[in-house]
């Protein structure tokens, strides 16, 4: 399928500035093409326009024209199909057949044919699975595996992907590329992938088209040239792309051997829920002052549940967790029983959705929430020096739901950090961040183990974790393994 | 507790393999017996009956009553009001000064107990015997329900199980911000106020992005097929014929033992 854009630009409705803007270009039929650029560069708005869900005029404004094989994208749903960024939001049935078959029922295909088209999708991403194999049943590959397939099903001609690999681990990012690979090779289908970490598509496309944040294309070639060339490299560094074989530089002071113990759990085993199944266990865990613990291994092997349970958020199913008399102070020794006031002056949990935690209407409130609720007086000083550390002085006015993802993520740390506790905790911190606030993180973060805060991480990340140095524990199927330096 | 809806653990094989909607039928046209008389031998005659097609369910009088004890608590709270506020007639069977009860408020109290029970189970029967996708098939094939109407339900059943999870997680999300469940009532109430509010904002969130995955897969267009056939077969008349038998039964024995009590005259 062929795209052409002649001067396309969208603005969402009530917003003063356009997503996207002046987008002259031509994709031919069958051609793989990476769409890079920074974050708010409008890589996700093209998509959706490509797909033919941004909407109507009382969604946005539209200029310009953008055309698939000459016709408009809303006029020819099903031609594109797209798979999101997040596993979890786009699963609409309970069974695996079914959600293959939804697409089809949509565009009218007769019932012999659906279930013919159903079986040639699952085999195609390599799902073996019966057809009422319940959806929920699945991991982070899977269900994305499941997601293309279920756009297969229409036999698109241009497949549009979002970001498909960001929330997955490792071994679920090459599971959904090599699939995606051998659907093209099968249907010769036009492929558009935005993505951040550029290593995974590189080989696999044969265009690379870089978005400007002001406005239309940055730079437009060969994967060998754009990103081989040193100076596009550069402008994509930095634009905060993830271009191989580069490392955005960190900063802070090279993390040392740690201190005292803090929390010390020696045999506890954990669980999501009270009567649930059980997530990991029994590990032996301990949490030292000025020292890193990352958590790793793969998607639902209970990274989270582990985390959350040391910092006192959830009950071990057997064994506990104990505080050391620093860390407790006046409190008891369980993190578990601790008020919230008192959980909030000694343990920080960021969580991986930044959203759930914002309680008010603006930066500086969600700021000084904290310190108002363990009832110290506010230090204007304090909230000033996070401001500026964490970059968001000039944002103290705004409403935090409507900063970008980076801006979240780092309000998101800084609330944590306003009432100064020792240990921080981190759910998936690096999931879908660009270079530039990946690398700010990591310094940050750096800094605070130097200035002796335990940083406890759950992290794909393998670079993020070799930053941060200090203890990894690997969970998987159940078991946990610790591995120190 | 599960937080799946849309694949709840279903029993009952015979019944599984019914259309929803004679199991439908059978259920509305027993609850109807029941809602426009008002006495005990109607309830009873229904009560008998549901008990006598247990089996169907294929889970024990026991299992039963662990799934449904609020609505067993509530029909025995409810049996207990009426025996202590109904009129009071017949010999005196309790006086314990406001504690009074006689033959007759014991009566009524039974009866009121029964029919909460025997109104229950007809929708315990089709909401542990029918997989939600089957009830949109026949909805929309059977009934012609607009196709749109039916999938945005069957979708949005999927988040109702989602929200129990959400809930969860916010409130650990606050508890970790310093606003739990601890503090003066007042507090508490804010809380609760402000982590619904978030619970509400984030289910908007999701129902966004849900629509936006739907309609990147073509839904919304004016045709559509169906990829599994909602059918008919025997098996649906003799459920619709056994349910149209038990109410019909339940009105007429209580014609005929003299309680009919029709709400209207």
């Amino acid at each position: 399928m062929h795209v052409s854009a002649r001067g396309w630009g969208w603005r969402h409705a009530g917003r003063k500035a356009f997503a996207a803007r002046h987008l002259d270009l031509d994709i031919q039929a069958g051609e793989r093409v990476l769409l890079l650029g920074a974050s708010g560069a409008g890589k996700s708005t093209v998509l959706h326009a490509l797909a033919g869900v941004l909407g109507s005029s009382d969604e946005g404004e539209q200029e310009g024209e953008l055309l698939l094989d000459g016709a408009h994208p809303a006029t020819v749903r099903g031609r594109a199909g797209l798979v999101l960024q997040d596993p979890e939001t786009q699963v609409v049935l309970a069974r695996v057949g079914d959600e293959v078959a939804f697409a089809a029922e949509n565009l009218a295909v007769p019932r012999d044919e659906i279930w013919q088209r159903v079986e040639r999708a699952l085999d195609d991403v390599g799902l073996d699975l019966p057809l009422d194999h319940p959806t929920t049943a699945l991991s982070g590959g899977q269900k994305q595996r499941l997601a293309l397939a279920a756009v297969l099903a229409m036999e698109p001609g241009l497949l549009l992907l979002d970001e498909p690999t960001a929330n997955l681990d490792p071994d679920g990012v090459l599971e959904v590329r090599d699939a995606v690979v051998r659907v093209l090779e099968r249907t010769g289908a036009t492929l558009v992938v935005v993505e951040h970490r550029v290593a995974v598509w590189a080989d696999v496309v044969d265009r690379v088209i870089v978005l400007d944040a002001g406005g239309g294309v940055l730079a437009d070639g060969a994967p060998a040239t754009v990103l081989v060339q040193e100076a596009t490299r550069t402008r994509l560094a930095e634009a905060g792309v993830w271009v191989p074989d580069w490392q955005p530089a960190v900063g802070g002071p090279t993390p040392g051997a740690g201190g005292e113990v803090l929390l010390s759990a020696p045999d506890i085993t954990v669980a999501r829920t009270k009567r649930g199944p059980t997530a990991v266990g029994p590990l032996d865990l301990t949490v030292h002052a000025a020292h890193a613990l990352s958590i790793t291994g793969p998607n639902g092997a209970g990274k989270s549940t582990a985390a959350l349970t040391l910092g006192g958020l959830l009950r071990p199913r057997a064994g506990s967790v104990e505080a050391s008399p620093s860390l407790a102070g006046s409190a008891g020794a369980d993190p578990f029983r601790w008020r919230s006031s008192q959980l909030v002056q000694r343990i920080g949990t960021v969580f991986q959705e930044p959203e759930h935690q914002f309680l008010t209407a603006s930066v500086s409130a969600e700021l000084e929430f904290g310190p108002r609720r363990v009832g110290a007086a506010v230090n204007p000083g304090r909230t000033a020096e996070l401001a500026e550390r964490l970059r968001l002085t000039h944002l103290l006015g705004a409403n935090p739901f409507t900063l970008s993802g980076g801006e979240k993520r780092r309000l998101s740390v800084a609330t944590m950090l306003a009432t100064a506790p020792r240990i921080l905790i981190l759910d998936e911190p690096t999931f879908g961040q660009d270079a530039l606030t990946w690398a700010e993180l990591v310094t940050l973060l750096r800094e605070l183990i130097d200035d002796g805060v335990a940083v406890l991480s759950v992290t794909h990340d393998a670079e993020f974790i070799e930053a941060l140095g200090g203890a990894t524990l690997h969970v998987s199927g159940g078991a946990g393994r610790l591995v120190s330096p | 507790m599960s937080t799946d809806y849309l694949t709840p653990v279903l029993t009952g094989r015979t019944l599984l393999r019914a259309n929803p909607l004679s199991k439908l039928f059978a259920a509305v046209a027993i609850t109807l017996a029941l809602l426009v008389s008002i006495d005990w031998v109607s309830a009873a005659v229904v009560l008998a009956c549901e008990l006598a097609l247990m089996p169907l369910l294929g889970i024990s009088v026991w299992g039963l009553a662990r799934r449904i004890w609020p609505l067993l608590i509530a029909a025995a709270v409810g049996a207990y009001g009426t025996a202590l506020l109904a009129e009071k007639s017949g010999g005196v069977l309790v006086d314990a000064g406001p504690f009074l009860f006689t033959e007759g408020s014991v009566a009524s109290g039974i009866a009121v107990g029964l029919r909460s029970l025997a109104l229950a189970l007809p929708g315990i029967f089709v909401l542990l015997t029918t997989d939600p996708t089957d009830l949109a098939d026949a909805l929309a094939q059977k009934l012609h329900l607009p196709h749109r109407f039916v999938l945005g339900g069957l979708a949005s059943l999927r988040l109702v199980g989602l929200l129990v999870e959400q809930w969860q997680s916010l409130g650990l999300a606050r508890h970790a911000r310093g606003i739990g469940s601890d503090g003066s009532l007042v507090a508490r109430t804010r809380n609760l106020l402000g982590q619904s509010f978030g619970l509400i904002v984030q289910a908007i969130r999701r129902a966004t992005r849900l629509a936006t995955a739907m309609e990147a897969r073509g839904f919304g267009g004016d045709t559509r097929t169906w990829a599994r056939e909602s059918t008919f077969s025997g098996l649906d008349v003799v459920v619709a014929v056994v349910g149209l038998l038990i109410a019909v039964g339940a009105v007429t024995a209580a014609v005929l033992a003299g309680t009919w009590n029709f709400i209207l005259s």
